[in-house]
């Protein structure tokens, strides 16, 4: 009930728009609530999609952008399959996600998050997914003694997929990557230019 | 009684009637029984051979009351139809053999149904007559329309195409009305990006330049009297001269006004002038001509911009209109994109509790102006105050769950549509009964108004009200028809709507207008039951001058002369036969239905004796909803007691109550009145029968009981035309019923 003075201008909206992918999507949102009630989790999240999405029109930038409700996606398309404006739903809120990420305003230990930076850390380096060391920062995400235990547990898996020739364990060592990784990395530099030019329109936080 | 009559009847045997009955048994209960000269039967009636043997008949002369026993009244109607005789028909295929099983312990039964209703029909036809003109037709190809606004202008020009003659009365100096004021239009054609046109200087030049139509600007309806064909109308000029001039049919397209927004003081509306209704940012909009739109308190360029949906209705306050006008939303996305279309930086809010943009073309625009990015926010406006330089606006974000506020440099109130319906006839006949018992003090407001048409009639000098103002009879089954027969409404003032509907609307009523003077001119009734070429006659000996016909009928057809003796317009009446089943001295009938033919045929069914444990149920029903009802159920094979026996009336409130009183004398052991839908959401193709028959038959117990008979055995429904599963219910509950109670006594 509090009374606040959101001012229900446009400049969140804009920002969205220029920012996040597929964002200028979100002024056709007609407030139906499909996504809400189709998403599997949604109960979980903090915010449902159309809320955001009427939350962007009003302006409450903070709130959105710290919001851990679009890391709670789990890209099952129900939104979007559902959606009768065929809104992107699933790509904006990994958009929004992304952005809000990259303006450092994402929830700190929020879980998804964490494992989309040790996912993108791993695949950026040498074009390739390393599959053994993904895992292993995964065991050790949240500490060693909890790293050592998680091994111990999936040690047998682990056997059983070295015997079946499922993971080679010398990929510890540097492992395999794409053809011209220098190429990949330009090109991933370049976009992160692009992307920060545009974003630096806008405030940090 | 028929000496002259020459009485034939003709008996089909096709679908399954000459397995399932015995023909020659049908033949001898009408020639005996019937006293009829002759009775045929046809392997096939309704062909072209079978209809050629009527024909033939009728054509030698041998025939001029004939009886068909076939299929129900409503089937085959084109090939059973024959000029200048009385007919009535025997409903055997969906009222007999289709409703009972196809046993050899119901062939008794099953046999029994069909005599009677051929019995019945025999003494229909006995005292039905031929139609016969009542020299009251009169042929005008001339239709008078009131109003010269959007609606008006488009029904002339769709008169005039036609090939008939319109006459416009515009009580102001212009034509076009309110679209005059408009800057542009809601899109009417795909893809339903932009606001278009209005087209309605075209439309007043196409109206000028058409010799058939003829404008008085300046000028009132003072007088309106006579009937479809015959109306005599006097149109009367501002400086005072009249003139009289005759016309086939009428249509009101007197339009609306807006909701007064001064009522809203919540909104700031007459406080600041940079709040505005929706005309009055069509006036903006006109002035800026395309250029930005300035606010008008210090002609500040606009730059942001909040729309107030549903300002003052769709609410139950005090004041407020309790209905939705149906064309703000879309007025609203239309007026936001005059800001986004010169400069897409305007922030521009519709602020709605519910968007509602009905049409073709509605979700089209809706998703336009998003895409021009109108932002769209769900909420209610609580108040606008000015502040400072701007506005400020409370409201409550429903998605959001919050009060929050927001400032604006123009705000626009979407007010709804007030009907320019005259005055309201109901509310002073409410006045005046209530001199009389001051206990039902439930007053209706009589709002001074000018009367549109100033008809002559009993009844009072405009149309009808359906419901807050608005002048329609049924907004979804009859449009533009009016309770007053050959005057149509169209537009706004008929319920709330935009452009393209009141265009829709004006196109609708000028076809029914012209309809109307053509039936007229035949001697024919207008809907519902179109063709019908009967008219009430009454025998004046017999009348009490009551008023009682007067003052129910629901079309306003009947005057009352100087003594007091009702003076039937022809054309106006839409044959219901309410004023029939009103007379108490039963003085009033037609050619083809009277309290005679329905009478005779409720006395001709055989009525076996008391301790044949064979009861008779009589069923009177509507042959609007519930006969239609009850031929489907045949068609769907539905069974129901045999013991039944249906009447179908024109209407319930054409009842006579002498038909039930002699139905209990005569032994029938339980009575069903089926009727339609009355009351606020009537589906009443007569508006008020079905109701009037509930009142009158609220007091068929008294008669029960000095008949000494229980109340059970007469019972009242309002049937819908989809209630195939439940009249055949009610049938049954009812053979149920008797079973219990037991059978009548009064069997002789």
């Amino acid at each position: 009930m509090s009374s606040n003075t959101i001012k229900y201008r446009n400049s969140f909206l804009r920002e969205v728009e220029a920012n996040v992918e597929e964002g200028e999507w979100v002024r056709m949102c007609m407030q139906c609530g499909v996504c809400s009630g189709s998403c599997p989790l949604g109960p979980h999240w903090e915010h449902p999609p159309q809320e955001l999405f009427m939350m962007i029109r009003a302006g409450k930038r903070e709130e959105v952008l710290s919001s851990s409700s679009m890391w709670m996606c789990t890209s099952c398309y129900n939104c979007i399959v559902r959606c009768p404006r065929e809104l992107p739903i699933t790509h904006i809120m990994h958009g929004l996600a992304h952005y809000a990420h990259k303006l450092g305003l994402a929830p700190k230990n929020q879980p998804t998050k964490k494992f989309a930076q040790l996912f993108w850390d791993n695949l950026s380096k040498k074009g390739r997914v390393n599959e053994l060391k993904l895992g292993l920062s995964l065991y050790f995400m949240n500490g060693f003694g909890e790293g050592i235990k998680t091994a111990l547990k999936m040690k047998d898996i682990g056997l059983g997929m070295y015997k079946a020739k499922r993971m080679n364990p010398f990929e510890i060592f540097g492992g395999h990557g794409c053809k011209d990784k220098k190429g990949l990395q330009a090109i991933l530099k370049k976009a992160r230019e692009i992307e920060d030019a545009k974003a630096d329109q806008y405030p940090k936080v | 009684m028929a000496e002259k009559k020459k009485l034939g009847a003709y008996i089909c045997k096709g679908c399954g009637i000459g397995d399932r009955l015995d023909i020659a048994q049908l033949k001898k209960t009408a020639t005996r029984e019937g006293k009829f000269a002759f009775a045929k039967d046809h392997d096939f009636l309704c062909n072209s051979d079978g209809v050629k043997m009527i024909q033939a008949d009728i054509d030698a002369g041998e025939v001029d009351h004939i009886m068909i026993a076939a299929c129900s009244r409503r089937a085959k109607t084109d090939a059973f139809r024959f000029d200048n005789v009385a007919m009535s028909r025997a409903n055997l295929r969906e009222g007999v053999i289709w409703v009972r099983p196809d046993t050899e312990e119901a062939e008794e039964t099953t046999q029994e149904m069909a005599d009677d209703y051929i019995r019945m029909a025999c003494a229909e036809v006995k005292f039905m007559n031929p139609p016969s003109p009542s020299g009251e037709q009169g042929r005008v190809d001339h239709v008078l329309i009131v109003g010269g606004g959007f609606t008006g202008l488009t029904a002339a020009v769709e008169i005039a195409k036609a090939g008939y003659k319109a006459t416009i009365v515009e009580q102001t100096g212009n034509l076009g009305g309110i679209a005059r004021q408009l800057y542009k239009r809601i899109p009417t054609k795909a893809p339903y990006i932009d606001p278009q046109d209005t087209g309605i200087d075209a439309l007043i030049k196409q109206v000028e330049e058409n010799d058939n139509i003829t404008v008085h600007l300046n000028s009132t309806v003072t007088k309106t009297s006579g009937a479809p064909g015959r109306f005599s109308v006097d149109i009367s000029q501002e400086s005072g001269s009249t003139k009289t001039e005759n016309f086939g049919s009428i249509i009101q397209a007197s339009g609306f006004k807006l909701y007064d927004a001064n009522k809203l003081p919540e909104f700031s509306y007459g406080k600041s002038p940079d709040v505005v209704d929706q005309l009055g940012l069509e006036a903006l909009a006109k002035a800026a001509n395309g250029g930005a739109i300035k606010r008008p308190s210090d002609g500040k360029e606009v730059e942001s911009v909040i729309f107030v949906q549903c300002a003052g209705q769709r609410s139950e306050k005090e004041g407020h209109l309790n209905y939705c006008s149906g064309h703000c939303c879309m007025t609203s996305i239309k007026q936001a994109m005059y800001f986004k279309d010169t400069n897409p930086d305007i922030d521009t809010m519709v602020v709605y509790s519910e968007l509602r943009t009905p049409g073709a073309g509605g979700e089209d625009i809706y998703r336009s102006g998003q895409q021009k990015g109108v932002t769209f926010t769900k909420g209610i406006v609580s108040e606008v105050t000015p502040n400072g330089g701007n506005l400020k606006v409370k409201f409550k974000d429903l998605i959001l769950d919050e009060e929050v506020e927001s400032e604006a440099d123009l705000v626009v109130l979407a007010t709804g549509m007030e009907p320019k319906s005259g005055v309201n006839i109901d509310a002073i006949i409410v006045e005046e009964e209530e001199d009389e018992s001051e206990e039902n003090s439930k007053t209706i407001p009589i709002v001074p108004a000018e009367s549109v048409l100033n008809l002559d009639y009993r009844q009072g000098p405009d149309l009808p009200q359906l419901v807050s103002g608005f002048t329609d009879s049924h907004f979804i089954c009859f449009p533009y028809e009016t309770r007053r027969t050959g005057i149509y409404a169209a537009g706004p003032v008929r319920r709330p709507m935009d452009m393209k509907q009141a265009s829709e609307d004006a196109t609708g009523a000028a076809l029914k207008a012209i309809q109307a003077l053509e039936n007229a001119a035949l001697g024919r009734a207008a809907h519902p039951r179109a063709g019908d070429l009967s008219f009430p006659r009454f025998r004046k000996e017999g009348c009490t001058q009551c008023k009682r016909c007067t003052v129910e009928c629901p079309f306003g057809a009947i005057n009352e002369d100087e003594d007091g003796y009702p003076v039937f317009n022809e054309a106006r009446c839409r044959r219901c036969g309410t004023c029939m089943g009103a007379c108490p001295v039963r003085v009033i009938s037609f050619e083809n239905y009277s309290v005679d033919t329905i009478g005779q045929a409720i006395k001709a069914v055989d009525i076996p004796d008391e301790f044949d444990e064979k009861p008779r149920i009589l069923v009177l029903a509507c042959e609007n909803d519930a006969y239609p009802a009850l031929d489907m159920a045949g068609m769907n094979r539905i069974e129901y007691s045999a013991y039944v026996r249906i009447a179908p009336v024109r209407c319930l409130g054409s009842v006579s109550m002498s038909w039930v009183t002699d139905a209990l004398n005569n032994g029938y052991d339980g009575i069903i009145l089926m009727g339609c839908q009355k009351g606020e959401d009537y589906q009443c193709h007569f508006v008020k029968g079905s109701e009037m028959a509930h009142t009158r038959m609220s007091k068929v117990d008294d008669t029960l009981t000095q008949l000494q008979l229980e109340t059970e055995r007469v019972e009242t429904h309002e049937i819908a035309i989809s209630d195939i599963q439940r009249v055949p219910e009610i049938i049954n509950n009812m053979a149920a019923t008797i079973e219990k109670i037991g059978m009548s006594p009064l069997k002789f």
